[in-house]
């Protein structure tokens, strides 16, 4: 009980702390699963993001997964719920503002003051993916070519997936 | 070309962002421009952009944003329900189902090295969304800082992200706003 409201409680507060989505919250995550409280392994959170990547569905599933490793499905419910909760909440009131201001200076302000800021939370996430995830010369290959074929090119990111899939069961990675 | 634009009911909001949910990999947003705007003409394209706008720029995950303002512009708080849930509860029983297959088959080798090769592609499209979004980000001195901080202070040095957000926020929007006017 006391873990499904820990679940509840953290990711309620991790809900208004994911400027730019789930993926920007991703090293906040580990540090409350497995660092703080060794949930899980550092390869199993990896694994669990993999999975959330593969299905389809929008990447705040990462967070239902996490918190059915952490306590079945009620905690992936609970999960889900803080991770969803205030957030929407909070856009259900501000739908209605948000057209009032839609002349306000701040809106665009606002929206360049964050896009920074997204990006280095993207960013720290992917290097904290990438070093939970890449445990040898190999892997770091995979993990660099994916980056530079998605970076560059339209492929839809499910074939380069099942491309890492099939390395790995292969051996190879 | 008929371009009405068309209110949907409550069970045409949970269709809709079903079949968005069901059909996204990689990035749902995509496909709801194409549900909202092309396919089902619930908005303009200039409103889609407005939604789109908030679901960005408030906290939380942006497709689930997206759902609540539009399910409520056309019906409140049960639109918004019908929205989410419709958004929410496909993805979640298939990405639970696989859970469970991987709880079930975790020790075989074979599947572990499926998840390793999944891992290892999973974190390399991290880092081509973050690669592209600082593509598109204002060729500034300021906003490049702003975004070094903000990655060092949370990936390298592991600061908690309450404190990093409520000093570098701020600061960027303030930098932002001391920058307007060449922008406008």
């Amino acid at each position: 009980m006391s873990v499904l409201l820990s679940l509840l409680g953290t990711f309620s507060l991790f809900s208004l702390m994911a400027v730019g989505g789930a993926n920007a919250l991703l090293p906040e995550i580990h540090r409350y699963v497995v660092e703080s409280n060794g949930w899980m392994t550092g390869t199993e959170f990896a694994a669990l993001f993999a999975i959330a990547q593969a299905a389809p569905g929008p990447n705040v599933l990462v967070v239902s997964l996490i918190g059915w490793k952490v306590a079945g499905i009620p905690g992936a419910l609970v999960s889900t719920l803080g991770m969803c909760g205030p957030s929407s909440l909070l856009s259900f009131y501000v739908a209605r503002l948000w057209q009032r201001f839609r002349a306000s200076p701040w809106r665009r302000v606002i929206e360049r003051g964050l896009a920074p800021v997204t990006i280095g939370l993207v960013l720290g996430s992917a290097w904290l993916l990438s070093r939970s995830a890449n445990d040898g010369w190999a892997s770091w290959l995979l993990c660099g070519a994916t980056a530079a074929v998605a970076w560059k090119s339209r492929l839809n990111p499910l074939w380069l997936l099942g491309a890492g899939a099939l390395l790995g069961w292969l051996g190879l990675v | 070309m008929d371009t009405t634009l068309h209110t949907p009911r409550r069970q045409e909001l949970f269709a809709g962002f079903f079949s968005v949910g069901l059909s996204g990999f990689g990035g749902v947003l995509p496909l709801a421009h194409r549900m909202l705007v092309m396919q089902r003409r619930w908005l303009s394209d200039a409103e889609f952009t407005e939604v789109l706008g908030l679901g960005q720029v408030l906290p939380g995950p942006n497709i689930v944003n997206v759902a609540v303002a539009v399910g409520s512009r056309f019906h409140g708080v049960s639109g918004a329900l019908a929205a989410v849930g419709g958004l929410m509860l496909a993805p979640l029983v298939i990405v639970l189902s696989l859970a469970m297959l991987y709880g079930h088959y975790q020790s075989v080798p074979a599947l572990r090295g499926v998840l390793a090769g999944l891992a290892s592609a999973g974190a390399g499209l991290v880092v081509a969304m973050g690669l592209r979004l600082a593509e598109k980000l204002e060729r500034r001195g300021w906003c490049l800082v702003i975004s070094l901080l903000t990655l060092v202070a949370v990936g390298l040095w592991r600061l908690p992200l309450l404190a990093v957000l409520l000093v570098l926020a701020p600061l960027a929007i303030a930098l932002a706003w001391r920058t307007r006017e060449r922008w406008s």
